[in-house]
């Protein structure tokens, strides 16, 4: 089980997640504002953008996944698309940043 | 607990009639804003889920049920809000405000959200009832097909639309023997181009489909109680032991048609999701909605049943909220993954693009000289690109160039001609 903890402009929810998921399908199910997960992680929409500073537990950005952050706004460096984040056994917590 | 026709029915100030991706958007847009009490009413003996997945990753065993919950079971169990499994409602008193559903149990409601989605169409073949004999549209469908389509299993998929050929190529990655029957000289030809029909063809050809064109189905063979195979026009007999039906979907307006509602190919609604009826509105594949150019269209996509849910759910709040349209569309299949933006339809012109990797195609289709849509196959950039470029004049040098982005293709907009 992985502890998450999404920064929102106004509060920081925690919310946990099983091995195999993906931190838009935690994000989704546990109602996180601005995390929509549109197309359901089938990297089609974009509507799941994150800024997460520590990326060590996560498999590297794919280049599909950094192009189709260019439709999103407000992209950094630590930019990901968290339907392709997906949480192992050893990722203990991670923090992200919900954009806006 | 009985129900009986004289007690007064169960009232939801909003009922949403629907247990798919817009009924689900409509009932989150209203949660937390809205005061009153909300009912959400579907067929389906599962929680709502989400429908595009079913035959892509689903299918092939990536995704697993649980991980298709469009919400958590603690959503549905909020206040002010109730969800009611198993119900299809069979008919609407538009005037008393009276829904009824299969078993007789009736609601009232003060607002009507007719999502009811569509069904797969049937084209009245003989043998179509027959066990091992398919139809996709829910998760029930797809779960009882998933167990049929083992190593070995000789599979006919009749349509060769997305559902099918999506389904076709997780049943020939499961180890099956594939067929595909189309009734139209080329595949998907309700939905994309003759380019990247031919170019999907191939790429199903070389995992081992089989693929036959202009080729009508006559009926199912009966072998033993079961499907045995499919007969063709020609005469020639095809074997299967499993049979999948996807010719396409029709939208299930009927219950709202007999109440009184304004339908032609589905229900008709404005811009703001309302119906002809009073208090009754509608979103998602069972609606038909204006367009620009004074038309009406259907529409079979994600982004327009989340989208017209929500301009539904701000109608209700009283919030001001128009649909417009600019839709998109995937499907993955064999090795490729074909994303689309705008509609593939009416167009005059197509330009064809070839990227470096492998299977990456890209068509542009214009309509006088505007970009209307693109269709990237393998080919992430111009999917990204393709919204840059929609709506715009576009050099076709630079479309075709493969080194330009497709976003760099702009044509300038000649001075002094004014709004083109």
């Amino acid at each position: 089980m992985t502890k998450i903890t999404f920064r929102l402009p106004a509060e920081d929810r925690i919310v946990s997640g099983e091995p195999g998921e993906s931190i838009m399908q935690v994000a989704v199910q546990a109602n996180i504002p601005g995390i929509v997960g549109e197309c359901g992680g089938d990297m089609s929409c974009a509507t799941c953008h994150v800024y997460c500073e520590d990326q060590s537990g996560f498999k590297r950005i794919s280049a599909d996944e950094e192009d189709l952050l260019e439709l999103a706004d407000a992209v950094r460096d630590t930019s990901r698309l968290s339907c392709q984040l997906k949480l192992t056994q050893s990722t203990a917590e991670v923090t992200v940043e919900v954009p806006q | 607990m009985t129900s009986s026709a004289e007690d007064a029915p169960a009232r939801f100030d909003v009922l949403i009639v629907g247990g798919g991706h817009a009924a689900v958007q409509v009932a989150a847009g209203l949660a937390g804003k809205y005061e009153g009490s909300v009912g959400v009413l579907s067929a389906e003996l599962h929680h709502p889920y989400q429908r595009p997945p079913l035959t892509k990753g689903y299918l092939s065993g990536e995704v697993d049920e649980h991980e298709l919950l469009l919400r958590p079971a603690s959503f549905w169990e909020a206040p002010g809000v109730s969800l009611l499994l198993g119900h299809r409602v069979t008919a609407v008193d538009a005037e008393a405000h009276v829904v009824s559903t299969q078993h007789g149990v009736r609601y009232s409601y003060g607002t009507l959200v007719w999502a009811a989605g569509a069904e797969p169409l049937r084209i009245g073949l003989t043998g179509a009832d027959l066990p091992g004999v398919h139809e996709l549209r829910t998760l029930a469908d797809t779960a009882q097909f998933k167990r049929e389509i083992g190593p070995g299993a000789r599979v006919v998929v009749i349509g060769g639309g997305y559902v099918g050929l999506e389904a076709a190529s997780a049943s020939v990655h499961a180890g099956a023997e594939v067929s595909v029957v189309e009734a139209q000289s080329r595949l998907l030809s309700r939905v994309t181009g003759a380019d990247v029909a031919e170019h999907v063809r191939q790429h199903h050809l070389a995992s081992g489909v089989t693929i036959e064109l202009d080729a009508t189905v006559v009926g199912v063979m009966d072998r033993g109680g079961r499907a045995g195979g499919v007969v063709l026009g020609d005469g020639r007999e095809l074997a299967a032991d499993v049979v999948l039906i996807s010719v396409g979907i029709r939208p299930a307006s009927s219950v709202l048609a007999d109440a009184g509602a304004r339908c032609s190919n589905g229900v008709e609604i404005d811009l703001r999701g309302r119906t002809s009826l009073p208090d009754v509105y509608a979103a998602g594949d069972c609606t038909c909605f204006p367009t620009e150019d004074g038309a009406r269209m259907r529409l079979e996509s994600l982004q327009n049943a989340v989208e017209q849910g929500d301009v539904v759910a701000q109608t209700i709040l009283g919030e001001e909220a128009t649909y417009s349209v600019v839709p998109y569309f995937w499907s993955n299949q064999v090795n490729l993954k074909i994303k689309t933006i705008g509609l593939v339809s009416g167009h005059d012109e197509t330009l064809v693009r070839r990227g470096p990797a492998p299977g990456s195609l890209t068509v542009v289709y214009l309509r006088g000289g505007r970009v209307c849509a693109v269709d990237a196959v393998n080919a992430m950039k111009d999917y990204v690109d393709a919204r840059h470029v929609l709506g715009a004049r576009v050099d076709p040098n630079l479309v075709t160039d493969p080194t330009t982005r497709l976003r760099d293709a702009f044509r300038p907009e000649v001075a002094g001609h004014g709004a083109a």
